[in-house]
């Protein structure tokens, strides 16, 4: 019941972010130079003179902006981002068949990123100023500095090209038409490389924020209450401190899900991905910018979501949040 | 920030970094020296490896590799610093009302400042470079339009904690003017850590461009790391020189200003240092 009610509680509160992201958008749209309908269209001077009528009626643009804006907010609200005349599809159906590849590669960078940099983390500040937490460290500072998309495509030339490992690029392999246990195999052989180059600077935040959180928790007088009553070393840090360390790794997660959207553009564009990251590169390749506030609402909007899952996952970690 | 500076001295990291800095300073300088004309000139014959008449080797059109790094390291630290001194601007305007005003002000811009770092930064900064069409400005507009968030959350903390000390309560008792009173008395009291954090901005701030410039939407008319590497792509498979030697020099760049940063951090930001 209580859960219930943080959770609408919640939701509420994320009522006034996501009119937020249509006000962006919308503003956006104004911030071109010159006729929006023929910014929308992209081609500048080349889109037909139909096509600019519908963008106008669509978005209202002939109307004063107060209703302007109102029918572009009606539209956001009912998921008509509008149509896409390079693909001649509506934005929506183009973003929504996107959606999965995204959603694997993102679940599994995020997902790879989280396990390796807690347990990474935890090792260096277990191991404080021992060789591992020094090369720890170093790995960190480095992955922190190295352009995702750069590493992808070393990761071609090693993997790839030269030791001919790993497929370079693409969802799975073309006309291979796998089934079961071959099709998964195969997906994850395209998968690999792809979630690495994404993963890895993720990976090296939550390993520094992980270790600085354990080195914080292993101070704290509940620490040394357990040690006098005679607990093990590991049993303490399975039993206490871990959970309280995790805090940061959870919250800082939550910091991070938009960043992560805009990492898996330029891999996906590296890895001729088929997910949401692709279709973005080629809208911006064909200046459809349309398309592209499409991508940017529905990004921003999964953002949401994803914060709301981390505020549950910190009320189930941490009691202490009131609910 | 004179004991600051003393502490920072003794950071072999940090020096390291600077160290590295100072090599890319004195390359960007000498650049005209070392590589005089365009670098989009063509100075040989095409995809000639490395090692040879040229260090880094050429690229598909027959241009000097090392020639265009050198000039992509302008490019790379002018929109760095230029969008971190933007994204400072705004986000001490934006903290320093929250911060000074408190009450409703503070209230709405923190719920704006905190919806700016909720929402895709990435996303946002390539839409803002394709609305305004790329160009070095608009990308210094778009990676300050998406850097200034914490910038603002620590001004308005520093301001915050301020603002009930006792020479500043002095102050308006003396019937000094708000201007007066933030200009003159609370922000010199807080370039200390808005250097600190700052600096790490300019890290962040080269790796965003090279992603813009990457996906094309660089200036093309002027040398960047990205744009080398976005260029090179096609020929990956017979000539890997053309994108490794501008993604290590990105990655030296964001590592060396990240450890000079780190080191700031530590020598100049109070709350890290009572840890």
């Amino acid at each position: 019941m209580r859960l219930a009610r943080y959770l609408g509680h919640r939701i509420l509160l994320a009522i006034p972010v996501v009119l937020g992201i249509v006000v962006l958008n919308f503003f956006l749209i104004h911030l071109a130079p010159g006729d929006a309908a023929s910014v929308l269209a992209g081609e500048s001077g080349a889109a037909s003179p139909e096509y600019l009528e519908q963008l106008r009626q669509k978005f209202g643009l002939d109307q004063p902006l107060g209703t302007q804006f109102l029918v572009y907010l009606t539209n956001m609200l009912h998921l008509n981002l509008g149509y896409s005349f390079r693909n001649d599809s509506p934005v929506t159906d183009l973003i929504l068949d996107r959606l999965w590849p995204t959603g694997l590669l993102m679940l599994t960078a995020f997902g790879a990123a989280l396990v390796a940099g807690t347990l990474l983390g935890l090792i260096a500040a277990t191991r404080r100023n021992s060789w591992r937490d020094s090369v720890i460290s170093l790995v960190s500072l480095v992955a922190y500095a190295t352009p995702g998309f750069w590493l992808g495509l070393m990761m071609i030339v090693v993997f790839a090209i030269h030791l001919g490992w790993l497929p370079t690029s693409g969802f799975d392999t073309v006309g291979a038409d796998t089934e079961g246990w071959d099709q998964v195999w195969d997906v994850a052989r395209h998968l690999v490389m792809p979630a690495i180059a994404l993963s890895l600077f993720y990976l090296a935040v939550y390993a520094r924020v992980m270790r600085a959180s354990v080195l914080e928790q292993v101070g704290m007088d509940y620490v040394t209450t357990a040690r006098a009553k005679g607990q093990t070393e590991t049993r303490i840090m399975t039993g206490h401190v871990l959970r309280n360390a995790l805090l940061p790794v959870v919250t800082m997660a939550g910091v991070q899900a938009g960043n992560l959207i805009g990492g898996s553009i330029v891999v996906e564009t590296v890895f001729g991905w088929p997910g949401i990251g692709t279709l973005a590169f080629n809208a911006l390749q064909s200046r459809d910018l349309n398309l592209l506030l499409g991508i940017f609402f529905v990004s921003a909007c999964l953002v949401v979501l994803v914060n709301l899952a981390v505020d549950l996952i910190y009320t189930a970690l941490d009691p202490r949040m009131e609910l | 920030m004179g004991a600051g500076l003393a502490r920072f001295a003794r950071n072999r990291m940090a020096l390291f970094g600077a160290a590295i800095l100072l090599g890319l300073l004195l390359l960007v300088l000498a650049t005209p020296a070392l590589f005089p004309g365009d670098p989009f000139r063509l100075v040989g014959p095409a995809l000639q490896p490395p090692g040879g008449r040229f260090l880094l080797g050429t690229d598909t059109l027959g241009r000097d590799v090392a020639a265009q790094i050198a000039y992509g390291a302008r490019t790379s630290l002018l929109i760095g610093v230029g969008a971190t001194l933007g994204a400072i601007l705004f986000g001490v305007i934006v903290g320093g009302l929250a911060g000074y005003y408190r009450g409703a002000v503070e209230i709405v811009l923190m719920r704006v400042t905190e919806f700016f770092q909720t929402i895709p930064a990435f996303v946002l900064a390539i839409l803002i470079v394709a609305i305004l069409s790329p160009s070095v400005t608009s990308e210094i507009i778009a990676i300050a339009a998406v850097s200034w968030p914490g910038i603002a959350r620590l001004v308005r903390g520093e301001f915050a904690a301020l603002g009930g000390r006792e020479f500043i309560l002095a102050c308006t008792g003396l019937g000094a003017s708000d201007a007066r009173i933030i200009f003159r008395h609370m922000l010199p009291n807080c370039t200390a850590p808005i250097i600190a954090v700052g600096s790490l901005l300019i890290g962040t701030a080269i790796l965003i461009e090279a992603g813009l410039a990457f996906l094309g939407l660089g200036d093309p008319n002027v040398m960047s790391w990205g744009l080398i590497i976005s260029a090179g792509r096609a020929v990956l498979r017979s000539a890997w020189w053309i994108c490794t030697f501008p993604g290590i020099a990105i990655l030296l760049t964001v590592l060396a200003i990240n450890l000079v940063g780190d080191g700031l951090n530590e020598a100049l930001n109070p709350r890290l240092r009572e840890r």
